[in-house]
């Protein structure tokens, strides 16, 4: 297996251009999923169930619920992209076999994909905020700054996505990465109640999950409260991206450089 | 001599050999492709042909031996190896999103083209494989013969020193087939180097300046279409149909003839088919065709007439 380090280098950008040329095509289907799901879970669990429940951790609960949801769907889209997406390009479309007839390796290609991921975090998140903002559930301009924190979510889920494309035979696979990572992620990792509020041992648990270290960044910034352990917090998605990013390149290299 | 042997060498292969656990799938070849040749390498399927090319491309890591292209060995150097080779593969692999001009676009883009002159490139390369009028259509829209055309156009984005082709016309109509071989004798003409691969001798004997064939992963035959034919047949052959039983008395005693009978058919490989053909104007019941030896009789004497899959 080559396991040399991979080399990060601007052609990465090329690929990553590419997959911006092909969403450009598609925009208007593209942003009306990405404004419209937000649009919906705001709408019916931000007003629905806050009425229920008013406040949470002391915030109004559409706030809560807006700045969770800003998080997981970074995951969420960068996740379903590296994993449906590089799977169609690296498979069924052999748009990975073209690239590597040109200078490009697959240390660019996996580089250019997560940035593309990242950047599909990024624009779903500006979405939801907008859409929150509208709604009156941001609390500071402070939450410009979720915007380049969802670009490093998605950096950090779109790596594990990567490898799990590298290791599928076909799309079912990506079911078990979903039930058993995506969704306990989605449901445990503070994003519809504070993870106080879980038994000790599974907070502990839920610690070293990188969504919980995903929303301890966004919630603060939407709600205008104090940022605490930033540096852990965007250390363990940096880390998180990285040692995937090392995977994910390893694991194409044995599947596609045979 | 050496040297300059070195610095025309486009390709060098030396001892190189390929396995894949127990299996080996490559073994020791060693060839030299000079500058402006056009050089054929010719199996069997499962041969090793595309996995001697995936080498040579840096997409596959050699278990042994030496192979520089460009005089730079792979597969460390596949970067800029690649950066001056056009690849037209065999399996299509056009980018489905993006229609016939932006295919060339953005795969120029990986090369590093960009500006204004791409854009007269383009215009160029689609008037050199005649999709002109197909700029703005889908990929999906395209014919067989179309793709394959957008494929070579594609593989000279980059002006390429070393292009190499993958059963380019495998599964084409006679008439791209033909455009395609004229394309590529351009091609030669103006200097590039070929590396091409194919299951059609008849293009490999149009096309070749030298030849491999391969087998099993080892070479078994090199040389000029020519060379080989007059090495490893004879010059003449005459096909019957139709001639159970009767064969040995329509050649007589004299006849210098190899018999090879394949179904119906009955192979006579000879250097003189004059007294054969003669007996067989009196036999007008018997259908016969009487032909010179080419490179598909060299490929099945040498490679037999097993089926391969």
């Amino acid at each position: 297996m080559d396991l040399r380090v991979p080399r990060i280098r601007p052609k990465a950008l090329k690929v990553w251009r590419r997959n911006v040329l092909v969403w450009r095509k598609l925009i208007t289907p593209s942003l009306l999923i990405n404004f419209g799901e937000p649009f919906l879970y705001l709408l019916g669990l931000g007003f629905g169930l806050g009425m229920f429940i008013g406040n949470m951790a002391g915030l109004p609960y559409l706030t809560f619920l807006a700045s969770g949801i800003v998080a997981s769907s970074a995951m969420n889209t960068a996740s379903f992209e590296g994993m449906y997406s590089v799977y169609t390009r690296m498979v069924p479309q052999r748009t990975y076999a073209s690239m590597l007839a040109t200078p490009l390796d697959v240390d660019d290609i996996i580089a250019g994909e997560m940035l593309w991921c990242a950047t599909k975090s990024t624009i779903s998140a500006a979405a939801i905020l907008l859409v929150a903002s509208l709604l009156g559930a941001v609390l500071s301009f402070a939450a410009v700054l979720a915007v380049p924190i969802a670009f490093t979510i998605g950096l950090c889920f779109a790596g594990p996505a990567i490898v799990m494309s590298a290791f599928s035979k076909s799309y079912d696979f990506f079911n078990y990465y979903f039930t058993l990572v995506v969704t306990p992620m989605f449901i445990l990792c503070g994003v519809f109640y504070p993870i106080d509020s879980l038994p000790a041992t599974l907070q502990s648990f839920v610690q070293v999950l990188p969504l919980t270290h995903a929303v301890a960044l966004v919630r603060p910034l939407v709600a205008d409260q104090p940022l605490t352990n930033a540096g852990l917090h965007l250390g363990v998605l940096l880390c998180y991206a990285a040692i995937s990013y090392y995977l994910a390149v390893i694991l194409v290299r044995r599947r596609l450089i045979v | 001599m050496t040297d300059t042997k070195a610095a025309t060498a486009i390709i060098e292969a030396i001892g190189v050999t390929k396995r894949f656990g127990a299996q080996e799938v490559v073994r020791r070849i060693s060839f030299t492709v000079p500058r402006g040749q056009c050089f054929g390498l010719l199996g069997p399927n499962g041969a090793g042909k595309t996995t001697t090319i995936k080498m040579i491309l840096g997409q596959s890591p050699l278990t042994a031996g030496v192979l520089t292209v460009f005089g730079k060995p792979l597969p460390d150097h596949a970067s800029a190896v690649r950066a001056r080779t056009g690849v037209v593969p065999q399996e299509d692999d056009l980018d489905p999103d993006f229609t016939i001009a932006e295919n060339l676009r953005v795969y120029a883009s990986y090369f590093g083209l960009e500006g204004r002159d791409l854009g007269t490139r383009i215009t160029e390369l689609l008037e050199f494989v005649s999709l002109t009028d197909r700029a703005d259509a889908r990929v999906d829209q395209l014919s067989g013969g179309m793709k394959r055309r957008l494929t070579i156009a594609r593989a000279l984005i980059n002006d390429p020193d070393l292009i190499v082709l993958d059963e380019p016309t495998t599964g084409l109509d006679p008439q791209v087939r033909h455009m395609i071989w004229a394309r590529l004798r351009d091609l030669k003409q103006s200097g590039k180097t070929l590396l091409l691969t194919t299951h059609y001798m008849e293009e490999a004997e149009r096309l070749c300046d030298d030849l491999l064939i391969i087998d099993h992963g080892a070479i078994i035959a090199q040389g000029s279409p020519k060379a080989l034919i007059r090495e490893h047949v004879e010059p003449e052959v005459v096909e019957l149909r139709g001639a159970d039983g009767r064969i040995e008395s329509l050649l007589g005693e004299r006849a210098d003839c190899r018999i090879e009978s394949v179904g119906d058919t009955v192979y006579c490989y000879t250097h003189d088919s004059r007294p054969l053909t003669e007996r067989l104007q009196g036999t007008p019941e018997l259908s016969f065709l009487h032909r010179p030896a080419n490179l598909e009789d060299v490929f099945l004497n040498i490679t037999g007439r097993d089926l391969r899959e």
